[in-house]
């Protein structure tokens, strides 16, 4: 309880300080030592209750709930005085925030909220989400200290404001802990607006017109979801599920489908949008004007995993029912669609975020199924992308920082430049797709849980999606390990902070595909035993196989270095037009020309516009359909 | 019960290890043999392949960069080990994935390179297989849809031919297959003849031993390729099987000789129709009406 509490409010502390001192070097050794406290926290938290039941915890206390009901007043006031800054005709966002207040309001005072028995909870899934986001978000943290004072080093117009915003990265993993710790809906539904509005108030860090912009689009997509959320707890209040009027979650997710799904659907729908489906992901792609641990912190650790994480609760509520199926097909789709969109970008932080969407995407597809294998495989994905997608975001800010660009194109001969970055580049991106290695284990396993779906539309959306996802890694991937001849190790360095982030994460990402099945068997199975009194079991031939592949892949990186360099150099073959050893040829009348290589985009091929308005009105439609169903007669 | 499997598992795996690279040199003579009599040339010796491997090994080879070869090398193990995997009976989704992996150092050494060349072959290597790889997971799904299960070892032990069960997909695999084997209309990635427009694509930095090393990778690969062929088969008696095997190698002889290269375009986008449609629809009927 000590413990869950410390997470709870502990962030607060560091968050407060930094706000107040402008002293760069104390605020940076304050956030070290925090963000150390924080993940060991978590680390102590994970040692407690890993592998036990769901434990449950009474926190009753008239100023809690007084504080509670004032943080949401609060929040709304902030977020409407926020709106005017408001540039273009979104007077809808003001109308989102007042209609949310007034029925949260509504149901505080008007029907009075019924009596909580168990405020906070843990179960085996909180513990996992308690370590991503403890471990990840606090290194995310400290890799900020510097590559913030870079940032405006290279921004050197931009107002600094340090302060603000390391008080908004730690009120974000607090909140964060609450969204995985509440039992009590209107708590949880609190942070989920803390949440919200840390993004907004993250993307708008830069004070640009566009940044602007986008974060009043995170805003309202965000609120949308708020709205929905706010609706489902109305209900709760209302209706109640089977006559019994609750606010807890645990109550809604053992109560009768018939009565639990509607809020499940609501609630749903609220991850949906924050986990950035398809037709709300926009916002997510226009979080990229924030600097990147922002990007990095919303897309591995906090945010789009709040959304996911709600989802996969509600999944066994889910399961088996029509609306299921609806929010499965979302997934799915955005899962194909996202894929191949990232297929056309070259800027490497719209392909990070088209593939988070995508992998998001397909998590809530597994939630969507609710079996114990989709459930599974739901967890591993979300494991291994928190750490990988982590990494990659890090990597390409410093690379940005370095070589003063985040197109894939200029990454070419990256292993050659920064090795160091090259090489954890790779550790990224071959944990995000290639096998034997993390994201393609829980594909594998989603693939095996599809087929016995009936129709198998869901198998052939992930089947359909991957080949997509393999080209755009395998193309950067290409970028990152090819070796102009003329090329040399750069000198300047990474700076000490970068270094423990990203050193520390790519060592998570090789543990968590290393170690897999033992974090399968002591978190998931746990949960999945609790939930659905099932199991996966591996097959152990097929592990003494992937442990092969495993040992090979280790051992690649060690024959590049001990590799004996003999084989006599050539220059690039030129069709025998060279001019000396470069990429230079001789070309028509005699003119000197520079080879020029560029990866295939597709672009003409896949228009950008045209598979998102393709995949917008698709996903619409199945949010329709998801919706109908909760107005029709439960049977 | 348990030993037999073992003893099949250790079988399986040796005789793919010694005879896959035997057999495919073979296949590759006798494709060079059948693809001269349908040009009205006699061709070479059937062992021509062999002896062009083995002049390769004793050229001097010359690369742009330190690396590039070891890259073959891993494509070559990683051919193998998914080659050990099938033939071992294992899981046929762990295969496929295997062999992605295999193709993903193929590409990687053409692109370490730098050479625009071998970028482009690299390139199109990747959109191949961006266009075969549904269809693959699709075959396998199908697979395991009749026979309830992905392994090899249960889908060959099933009584009933795939080819009447899945004969969609089928269709739908021979036509990926194409790319695969590396025929036209689809050979874009690395054409076979050196005076084309992309030069040898993929292989146009690699010389000597490291070519013989993607030639030897190739034949794995094509006898691979077979034995996934074999499965729709297994039901009839060996001999019959393995007829209709080579029968559909020759089938894919005859489209090679008689397309010329298409674009990646149309290959991308014919492939993934072939899969959505005969590929779709062969997986719905089997949902729904073999069970």
């Amino acid at each position: 309880m000590k413990i869950i509490l410390f997470l709870l409010v502990f962030p607060l502390i560091p968050a407060l300080f930094s706000s107040v001192t402008g002293n760069q070097k104390l605020r940076g050794g304050i956030i070290r030592l925090s963000s150390a406290a924080i993940a060991l926290g978590s680390i102590y938290c994970a040692w407690i209750f890993m592998g036990k039941d769901i434990t449950f915890f009474s926190l009753e206390h008239a100023f809690i709930e007084k504080g509670v009901l004032a943080g949401e007043i609060i929040l709304s006031l902030f977020l409407l005085y926020k709106c005017k800054d408001i540039v273009a005709k979104e007077w809808w966002i003001p109308s989102l925030i007042v209609v949310q207040t007034a029925i949260m309001l509504f149901c505080d005072f008007g029907i009075k909220l019924p009596k909580v028995e168990h405020a906070l909870y843990i179960d085996n899934f909180s513990v996992i989400m308690t370590l991503i986001i403890g471990i990840i978000g606090s290194l995310i943290c400290v890799y900020s200290v510097s590559y913030m004072k870079d940032y405006h080093h290279h921004h050197t117009g931009m107002k600094d404001r340090q302060r603000s915003f390391f008080f908004i990265m730690f009120l974000f993993l607090s909140a964060m802990f609450g969204v995985v710790f509440a039992n009590n809906l209107v708590w949880l539904f609190l942070c989920w607006e803390i949440t919200t509005l840390c993004s907004y108030l993250m993307i708008g860090y830069p004070k640009t017109e566009e940044a602007t912009r986008n974060a009043f689009r995170a805003l309202g997509l965000n609120l949308l979801g708020g709205l929905s959320f706010v609706i489902a707890i109305f209900y709760l209040v209302k209706v109640g599920i089977a006559g019994q009027k609750t606010i807890e979650l645990d109550h809604v997710l053992a109560g009768a489908k018939v009565f639990a799904l509607i809020p499940a659907i609501l609630i749903s729908f609220a991850g949906i949008t924050k986990s950035a489906q398809m037709p709300f992901s926009s916002w997510l792609l226009g979080a990229m004007v924030a600097p990147t641990p922002v990007s990095a912190l919303l897309h591995s650790s906090t945010m789009v995993k709040a959304g996911v994480f709600i989802i996969v609760k509600f999944a066994p509520v889910l399961a088996g029912t029509f609306g299921g199926h609806m929010v499965a097909l979302i997934g799915g789709v955005t899962f194909l669609m996202t894929s191949l969109l990232a297929v056309t970008q070259s800027n490497a932080k719209r392909v990070l975020a088209y593939s988070t969407i995508a992998n998001l995407g397909l998590v809530v597809a597994c939630a969507g199924i609710g079996t114990y294998e989709t459930i599974w495989a739901a967890i591993l994905l979300i494991i291994f992308h928190a750490v990988s997608k982590g990494l990659l975001f890090l990597s390409v800010g410093t690379i940005e920082h370095k070589i003063a660009s985040r197109d894939i194109e200029d990454m070419t001969g990256l292993i050659a430049l920064y090795p160091g970055l090259g090489f954890v580049m790779l550790v990224g991106i071959l944990g995000m797709f290639l096998a034997p290695f993390g994201m393609l284990i829980s594909k594998w396993a989603a693939l095996q849980a599809f087929i016995d779906v009936k129709p198998p539309i869901l198998a052939l959306l992930l089947a359909f999606g991957s080949a997509p996802t393999l080209f755009f890694w395998t193309k950067w991937m290409g970028k990152i390990v090819s070796i102009p001849q003329d090329i040399h190790k750069a000198r300047n360095g990474v700076s000490g902070n970068e270094w423990t982030a990203l050193g520390l994460l790519a060592a998570l990402t090789m543990a968590a595909c290393g170690l897999f099945p033992l974090i399968a068997s002591t978190f998931i199975t746990p949960y999945l035993i609790d939930n659905f009194s099932q199991r996966v079991n591996l097959e152990s031939g097929n592990l003494i196989i992937m442990s092969i592949m495993l040992a090979f892949m280790i051992i690649v990186p060690l024959g590049f270095a001990l590799y004996p360099k003999k084989w006599p150099l050539t220059p690039t073959y030129l069709s025998g037009a060279n001019i000396g050893g470069s990429l230079k040829y001789r070309g028509a009348m005699g003119r000197e020309r520079e080879v020029g290589i560029r990866s295939y985009y597709l672009s003409g091929f896949l228009s950008e516009a045209g598979l998102t308005n393709v995949s917008v009105i698709a996903t619409l439609v199945l949010i329709v359909a998801m919706f109908v169903t909760i107005l029709l007669p439960q049977v | 019960m348990d030993t037999k499997i073992l003893m099949d598992q250790i079988l399986g795996g040796i005789g793919y290890l010694l005879l896959a690279p035997v057999l495919g040199g073979l296949l590759a003579g006798f494709d060079r043999i059948v693809t001269a009599r349908m040009q009205s040339r006699k061709g070479p010796p059937l062992f021509q392949p062999f002896y062009d491997l083995f002049k390769l090994c004793e050229k001097r080879g010359s690369v742009v960069n330190q690396f590039q070869n070891l890259y073959m090398l891993c494509f070559l193990i990683f051919i193998i080990i998914t080659g050990l995997i099938f033939f071992t009976g294992g899981n046929l989704l762990l295969t496929i994935f295997a062999l992605t992996v295999a193709s993903v150092f193929l590409i990687l050494g053409a692109f370490s390179t730098n050479s625009p060349y071998s970028t482009i072959g690299a390139d199109r290597e990747l959109l191949q297989m961006m266009a075969y790889e549904p269809m693959m997971l699709i075959a396998a799904m199908g697979m395991y849809l009749v026979t309830r299960s992905f392994n090899v070892r249960d889908i060959i032990a099933d009584p009933f031919p795939l080819v009447y069960s899945l004969p969609f997909i089928f269709i739908g695999f021979v036509f990926i297959l194409t790319i695969k084997l590396r025929k036209s209309p689809f050979d874009l990635s690395s054409s076979h003849h050196g005076h084309q427009e992309i030069v040898k694509g993929i292989t146009t930095e690699f010389s000597g031993p490291a070519l013989a090393l993607f030639e030897i990778a190739h034949w794995y690969e094509n006898i691979l390729l077979l034995g996934f062929v074999y499965l729709f088969f297994a039901a009839f008696n060996p001999v019959v099987a393995v007829f209709l095997t080579i029968a559909t190698y020759i089938f894919e002889i005859f489209i090679d000789n008689a397309c010329a290269r298409l674009t990646w375009r149309f290959t991308v986008k014919s492939s993934w129709l072939v899969a959505g449609v005969l590929g779709g629809v062969n997986l719905l009927a089997a949902a729904y009406l073999l069970l």
